[in-house]
């Protein structure tokens, strides 16, 4: 029979297999706090990133254009300004001309090709400036541009310098960028006509979504039975939040393009199929929320005489509200995110002006930032990056106010 | 009469029997009190109010939904009829496309006829518009005066109008969990549908196996033969989306969720928890940008320094590594919930042994929560093998079967976003095979569901 010896805990043996197990607890701990801080990290570099290309998309450089209008080749009569008479008027090339006597021969690689709008619209605005010469402030053009805000080429930074001499380089806010649509040349389009259309199509989403999204959720959580036909409806809503965005692209494409025949590229569509997408996350939002209301409420309420309708309209909805509009909130900031699915319904075309109607053919910001980011133009960097910022923006908010809502009406009970 | 204004003049009508029905129900009721016979009394006014409401609204809004798919119909059966008809063209096609224009022209959508026979159908046409649209208001307003009228009669002191009310609020919440059932089956119907029809003209083995793929040349007429073998784009979403993103997110998610739950104080768990979060709420249009801008380009000049060949400036690596990123926090959670589910005891019990926490989380807390982070990580695949925006910007189009990282390879959701966008003809194998690859899709994304739930789920009644 073996005597036990009490471990030596001094000895040497014993001493080092220790120190290399607290060792291997250090190792551990720094590879935990090393993917914190690389995830968070990568965030941070993504964020950095887009805010340093985007930044400069909110400015634009302008070059303050002396017209002198008498002695420039236009044929217009002061007192009878109409859009045709301008239409008619061969404004591109005249502007043309007057910048080569303002800024040199190079002038057409400086100016904007559509600069001519800003000259157009300055004469509209005030018809008298034809007699005299005007100072107007037309935009940049790309090259010019990049080289006025960070890196160009080499003869656009020499430019740069040259103009910045004659004191008629400026670099202020791009309002246009904020009320302006998608075009052709990058410094003189928008998200207005994107965002308006973001902004029909998440109406949509809303109106079709939330309605059904609570009533579902009440129907499974405060009458349904347990039986087979509820698990089927169980089933289907969990497998819907979990089928790819692109597949409900298809399902919009195949039902409600080619079988309903409804408007290709409409905010109406596009709504409808996020619609889809959304209304499990608001069911399972609002399961939870509905599940969380204790039952002595209920019980209260059957007890002095409401009926089951009674007691959930008045009673469980209102308590559970807060905890649904977070959940419809999150669903609706993804909604907001979302490019796949309306590309497949044919949401990516060419729009330049805003959508009137939900029918009308739209464009929505993700499809909008989609479709800058494969410009080949340089100036669409910055612009597609800060048309990413705008929509960051947005999320944040959204997720912001969700968050807000879920700690000042949450109920503990 | 227009559609808006209908509507308008019945939800007036609504308001007027809501508000009279009440009042009369208030005074019937009240008059029925002063008698002393209490019993007598059943609904609040207000119930009465809706029933009415509800009976004006509801058959006239049925029939409206009903005359606005037949009017159509009735209106083109009648201009047919009409003498200027009888120089219609008989094919279907140029006689469709005139009796449109007509119909946009009566209606004020377009100002001008490109064709002159349509011009002399718009005055039929308008003539028919305005009869049936007349017919149809009129036929809804003495629909909603019938049926409030009906309801109206029936308002009794005892009648039991919250009952009926209820009634139909309960037959509408049912309808309303219906519709995902109805989503879930048109999703499958549909690309059932479309996918046999692709499947008709391709044999699905040369699909399922085949490893050439190039729709274009099937578009282009050299047959459907050995254009759409599917394999290199299944190989590709795995590469990308069960490899090389798991690659990234699985260690960097759950030593995330390690350190969170088990090392980190209070605060940095409150600040760094919804950062990481961040990370799965940025649009994944916004990953794409930035994985096609930033990272794919210096992936290329780092595999062109370390003399890689076929490096491309579209390579899986990039679209694989911000795909990782962007699901780390999937992984995270459920690796959190899972070890959260593992019972306190089986953790005292092993450091009250002596061992470290790290032995203690490796050896103990991790086999334990296997099943739940396995569960996890295949939820994550799941995600990943359908997300779209990342491989379309950042990963190529060429349908290369490689295994270097910094080729090119292509996605079945990127071939899906290829295929179906560009020009649209309905018929061809080159769109329908976007629907066979959506439904192999749905199938594997479905399949790794119901797995991954299934073993979470188990798990989770072991510790119970």
């Amino acid at each position: 029979m073996s005597t036990r010896n009490p471990t030596d805990w001094k000895s040497e043996a014993m001493r080092k297999r220790i120190a290399g197990r607290y060792a291997a607890e250090r190792r551990f701990k720094f590879a935990g706090l090393f993917a914190v801080v690389l995830s968070a990290s990568f965030l941070a570099f993504l964020l950095v990133t887009m805010m340093g290309n985007g930044l400069r998309g909110f400015t634009r450089t302008e070059i303050a254009l002396k017209v002198d209008f008498p002695a420039s080749p236009l044929l217009l009569d002061p007192k009878a300004i109409t859009d045709e008479a301008l239409a008619n008027a061969n404004l591109p090339m005249v502007t043309g001309t007057v910048a080569k006597t303002a800024l040199g021969d190079k002038a057409d690689a400086l100016l904007s090709p559509t600069a001519w709008i800003n000259i157009r619209d300055a004469i509209k605005a005030d018809p008298t400036i034809l007699s005299r010469t005007a100072t107007i402030s037309v935009p940049a053009s790309t090259g010019l541009d990049l080289a006025a805000k960070s890196k160009g080429s080499p003869e656009m930074e020499a430019e740069v310098a040259r103009l910045k001499q004659q004191g008629v380089l400026s670099t202020g806010f791009n309002f246009g960028f904020l009320t302006a649509s998608d075009g052709t040349d990058p410094t003189q389009v928008g998200i207005w006509g994107a965002f308006k259309g973001s902004l029909l199509t998440m109406l949509v989403t809303l109106i079709l979504s939330f309605p059904v999204g609570v009533a579902t959720a009440l129907y499974l959580e405060e009458y349904a039975r347990k039986n087979w036909w509820t698990d089927i409806i169980e089933v289907s809503i969990n497998n819907l939040a979990a089928v790819p965005s692109i597949i409900f692209g298809l399902l919009g494409l195949s039902i409600f393009l080619n079988l309903a025949h409804l408007p290709r590229s409409a905010a109406l569509v596009g709504g409808m199929t996020l619609a889809l997408m959304t209304m499990p996350v608001i069911v399972i939002a609002g399961r939870n929320a509905i599940k969380s209301v204790p039952p002595s409420i209920r019980d209260a309420a059957l007890g002095i005489g409401a009926s089951p309708v009674q007691v959930v309209f008045q009673h469980v909805l209102p308590l559970a509200l807060p905890g649904i509009l977070t959940g419809t909130i999150i669903g609706m900031a993804r909604a907001l995110g979302e490019t796949a699915p309306l590309l497949m319904i044919g949401m990516r075309a060419f729009i330049a002006t805003p959508p009137g109607g939900i029918t009308d053919p739209a464009t929505v910001l993700p499809v909008q930032i989609f479709l800058w980011s494969d410009e080949v133009s340089k100036g669409f960097v910055e612009k597609t990056s800060a048309a990413i910022i705008v929509l960051l923006a947005f999320l944040l908010a959204m997720n912001g106010l969700a968050i807000y809502l879920r700690n000042k009406f949450e109920t503990r009970w | 009469m227009t559609g808006p204004a209908i509507l308008l003049l019945l939800a007036g009508l609504g308001a007027i029997a809501w508000v009279s029905a009440r009042a009369r129900a208030l005074r019937l009721q009240t008059a029925a009190r002063a008698t002393g016979r209490r019993d007598a009394v059943h609904s609040l006014p207000g119930y009465h109010g809706w029933y009415v409401a509800l009976w004006t609204l509801v058959p006239a809004a049925i029939f409206l939904a009903i005359w606005a798919n037949v009017a159509p119909g009735l209106v083109t059966q009648s201009v047919l009829a009409d003498p200027a008809a009888q120089s219609l063209p008989v094919d279907a096609f140029s006689r469709s496309a005139i009796l449109g224009e007509a119909r946009a022209i009566a209606n004020g959508s377009q100002a001008g006829a490109f064709n002159p026979l349509s011009q002399g159908l718009v005055e039929p046409y308008a003539q028919a518009l305005n009869k049936y649209g007349i017919a149809g208001a009129v036929l809804a307003l003495v629909l909603a005066f019938a049926g409030g009228a009906f309801a109206f009669t029936r308002v009794r002191p005892d009648f039991r109008a919250r009952t009926r009310v209820e009634r139909l609020v309960m037959a509408s919440l049912l309808i309303a969990s219906l519709i995902a059932i109805i989503t879930t089956l048109g999703i499958v119907a549909s690309l059932l549908w479309e996918s046999f029809r692709f499947f008709s003209m391709v044999n699905p083995i040369d699909f399922l196996f085949g490893t050439k793929w190039s729709p274009q040349s099937a578009a282009m007429g050299y047959g459907n033969d050995d254009a759409f073998g599917a394999v290199p784009l299944f190989w590709g979403t795995i590469f990308i989306g069960a490899i090389i993103a798991m690659i990234v997110a699985i260690p960097l998610g759950l030593m995330s969720a390690i350190y969170l739950t088990q090392y980190a104080s209070p605060t940095v768990r409150k600040w760094m928890k919804p950062t990481l979060e961040m990370l799965a709420g940025v649009p994944t249009v916004v990953y794409g940008y930035f994985a096609a801008l930033t990272i794919a380009p210096a992936l290329r000049d780092f595999a062109v320094m370390i003399g890689i060949h076929g490096a491309s400036s579209e390579s899986a690596l990039a679209a694989g590594l911000v795909m990782g990123v962007m699901i780390i926090p999937f992984v995270s959670s459920m690796a959190d919930d899972s070890i959260a589910a593992v019972p306190q005891s089986m953790r005292d019990g092993s450091l009250a042994m002596g061992a470290t926490t790290s032995e203690t989380i490796t050896r103990v807390l991790i086999p334990a929560a296997l099943p739940g982070v396995v569960g996890g990580v295949l939820l994550a695949v799941s995600r990943a093998i359908g997300e779209t925006m990342i491989v379309v910007m950042a990963a190529g189009l060429a349908a290369n079967l490689t295994a270097n990282p910094f080729a090119s390879v292509t996605t079945v959701t990127t071939q899906i976003v290829q295929l179906l966008t560009g020009d649209q003809e309905f018929d061809s194998a080159k769109t329908l095979a976007a629907f066979a690859l959506g439904l192999v899709l749905f199938i594997v994304t479905l399949l790794l569901n119901i797995v991954a739930l299934r073993v979470v789920k188990k798990y989770r009644e072991a510790y119970d």
